[in-house]
């Protein structure tokens, strides 16, 4: 090995450690409890615990509350990652807009809900979400709508959670494309006027185009994040009603906490990374070519 | 958003506590200490753990050598606790356990045995409720040992309409299956089918279980595989579903039913399979001239009076706690019928003693009466770890059966196949602990 190569190793050891010992031997050792049946049973005396190979996931594959819990997270990731992502951008085009005033008081404004705490303003949530007491329902109310039992009715407690955690989220991509809009050279949009673009064409035309790779980075990181709901159904629903709120990480950690089939819970965390993975991999593939054949 | 000015005096009292409460916490929390003379770690749950603390004076006056250090878990996480706090070697020293998870901590060896303790005392066995006291004993390869003391019980009876009943032209409550029809349809005929004979919420396990228990055992083959198709079960499948068929309850889970007591006092059920905190509530929630038309009875059986099941919650010691002795004397004194009376009227939460039930609160109490009546007659559930999951997969089959009209006999033998697939690890451990003796 080259003296270079000797130092860049050694720089790089201490990082590399950690990663080893935080992230790849977890990862291993996960990868191997998801080959075996520990349980509860394995909890007390070892010597029960037996190597399985692939059963804990053809069981997975097979089991119908499994299949659920991936169409609710599919439903919340489906309407959620859109929702969150269009509000972030509507919100970043305003705060960018000319005519905006006071920008940075509503820039923080509207990325307070990032730094607050997932748990504590879930109860406040509820308390929003009630059906007799709550804002929504009496604003509601007041336009005459009939008061929905947001988290209590099945159809509506999955839409219920889509609001919260868009709400919550959308600060953080919105201050991301924020500063990609800001990026974006004056003089490019002077031309496109001296061009006769109107504002919806400058929008499409070159506002778009030049944002592409910031909102595939904003949709892979919102992507992932969003396929492991978890904190908002735990908090706010327990995954109910009729189990219209267990999503897969929700599923894992029964399985794994509350019955204590850790195997089994291993094997839907994989399958779960394997689904993030293949999605964002996809995604990566049209950030390579963004407007596909044109 | 503003800061709202200077904190006051009292918030600010409160932030120190918490911050007292957070510091005290984490250093509970770094694992128990060692110190056999140190401050018993106790813990319950819910409304239980805020009560106990007003019987601790008397106790700490009989004994001033020894701390109490109450610890509140909340219902739903409970359980999780539990376990995790096993995995890390950090349970406490006794703890206040929901009798369905007995089984699951004995399988982990976690649980003393009391056996010695209860005899030293020279506490009764047989002044416990039979039924109540089973749940406490698990088979163990030395024989049958007891891991828990009942604190407080739970089962399940009717409550009714009396007014309605009367109309209907049925006086006494049913005391089989049979007679139960006969008044729901009379009940039903009397609103001319505005008001339902019962509301047995399609989401709630415990009334099928009970009318399950009362036919035979659910599990078979030593509890390692299910006994849902058998006839059984079947039966009282079969009773159950005919009650919503025959449009005698209505199909509606219980978050669909906004308020249960506004409803009964309304009048939209006559019959409500219910357990004994619903005494309190009855009396706080019903108006004031309905108060005297409710009242409740022991559970029909097929053929007579009939079981019910065996809930509450226990006191239990863990095994690896350094102040077993101490845990001990506060089990003891909890258990004493004059304690268990305080906690009576302290929770509403039946005591689990006879004896604890001769005073004027329970034994003139007609309510409380049919719980006395039914606590004589109720039944142990099958004492594995799996159980609560095949109770909760139990309840989705007849769910399925109701509102879906899926066939019993299709649906019991699924319930079965998927049963019998997650006992696979008990029948494997059995044949192993079999060729284990073999070999010796």
């Amino acid at each position: 090995m080259t003296r270079t190569g000797v130092v860049g190793w050694a720089l790089a050891a201490p990082a590399l450690a950690v990663i080893a010992v935080f992230f790849a031997l977890p990862v291993v050792m996960g990868l191997a409890l998801s080959l075996t049946d520990f349980d509860l049973y394995g909890l007390s005396d070892l010597s029960t615990v037996r190597l399985v190979g692939l059963d804990n996931y053809l069981r997975l594959l097979q089991a119908p509350p499994f299949w659920q819990a991936l169409a609710n997270t599919l439903y919340f990731v489906a309407v959620g990652v859109p929702v969150s992502i269009g509000l972030s951008l509507g919100t970043a085009l305003l705060l960018n807009a000319r005519v905006a005033k006071w920008q940075g008081f509503f820039r923080t404004a509207l990325f307070a809900p990032v730094v607050t705490t997932v748990v504590a303003v879930a109860v406040i949530w509820r308390y929003l979400l009630h059906t007799r007491y709550g804002l929504i329902n009496q604003a509601l109310s007041a336009i005459g709508i009939d008061p929905v039992d947001w988290l209590g009715d099945p159809h509506w407690s999955m839409p219920a959670i889509i609001l919260f955690a868009a709400w919550k989220n959308f600060g953080y991509n919105m201050v991301i494309l924020l500063a990609a809009l800001q990026a974006i050279p004056g003089e490019l949009y002077e031309s496109a006027r001296v061009d006769g673009a109107g504002p919806l064409r400058q929008f499409t035309d070159l506002t778009f185009p030049l944002l592409t790779p910031t909102l595939v980075m904003v949709g892979i990181m919102t992507l992932a994040g969003y396929f492991q709901l978890f904190a908002e159904p735990y908090v706010m629903t327990q995954g109910g009603p009729l189990r219209s709120t267990v999503s897969v990480l929700y599923f894992m950690y029964e399985e794994g906490f509350r019955w204590w089939n850790l195997g089994y819970a291993s094997a839907v965390a994989f399958l779960l990374f394997l689904i993030v993975f293949a999605v964002s991999a996809g995604l990566l593939r049209f950030d390579r070519d963004p407007a596909g054949s044109r | 958003m503003r800061p709202n000015g200077p904190p006051s005096e009292a918030r600010r009292q409160a932030l120190l506590k918490l911050a007292a409460g957070t510091a005290a916490f984490t250093v509970a929390g770094c694992g128990r200490s060692d110190d056999p003379h140190g401050a018993l770690d106790f813990w319950a749950m819910g409304r239980e753990a805020e009560v106990v603390a007003e019987l601790l004076p008397v106790f700490h006056s009989r004994h001033p050598d020894i701390r109490v250090h109450v610890q509140q878990l909340p219902w739903t996480a409970a359980h999780e606790k539990l376990l995790t706090a096993y995995a890390g070697d950090s349970l406490p020293d006794l703890c206040q356990l929901g009798n369905t998870w007995l089984p699951e901590l004995s399988a982990l060896d976690a649980l003393e045995p009391l056996d010695a303790a209860v005899a030293s005392a020279g506490i009764a066995r047989d002044d416990y409720f039979a039924g109540i006291l089973d749940t406490n004993v698990m088979r163990t390869p030395g024989g049958d040992r007891l891991f828990g003391l009942p604190w407080y019980v739970d089962t399940r009876v009717l409550f009714y309409r009396s007014d309605l009943l009367r109309a209907a032209g049925h006086p006494q409550p049913p005391q089989s299956w049979a007679e139960w029809l006969t008044a729901m349809r009379a009940v039903r005929q009397l609103g001319a089918g505005k008001i339902y004979g019962a509301l047995l919420p399609l989401n709630e396990p415990d009334p099928l279980y009970a009318l399950a228990l009362q036919q035979g055992a659910l599990l078979a083959d030593n509890d390692t595989r299910g006994a849902f198709s058998q006839a059984p079960f079947r039966r009282a499948l079969g009773f159950y579903a005919g009650v919503f068929r025959d449009g005698l309850a209505p199909a509606m889970s219980a978050s669909q039913i906004s308020n249960v007591w506004d409803e009964f006092g309304r009048g939209l059920f006559a019959f409500y399979v219910s357990g004994p905190w619903n005494i309190g509530e009855f009396r706080r929630r019903l108006p004031r001239e309905r108060q005297g038309d409710w009242a409740t009875a022991p559970l029909p059986g097929p053929d007579g009076p009939g079981f019910s099941t065996a809930g509450g919650s226990s006191l239990v010691i863990f095994k690896r706690s350094p102040r077993k002795a101490a845990a001990w004397r506060l089990v003891e004194y909890l258990s004493e019928p004059a304690t268990m009376q305080r906690f009576h009227a302290l929770t509403g939460n039946l005591p689990p003693r006879r004896s604890a039930w001769r005073t004027a609160a329970l034994a003139t109490d007609a309510p409380s009466q049919a719980f006395a009546r039914q606590l004589e007659r109720v039944r142990a559930a099958p004492k594995i770890p799996e159980w609560e999951r095949i109770f909760q997969a139990m309840q989705l089959t007849a769910e399925r059966v109701v509102a879906r009209n899926q066939d019993i006999a299709e649906a019991t033998t699924q319930l079965d196949a998927w049963v019998d697939a997650l006992l696979e690890k008990r029948r494997w451990l059995r044949t192993r602990a079999q060729a284990g003796d073999g070999r010796r």
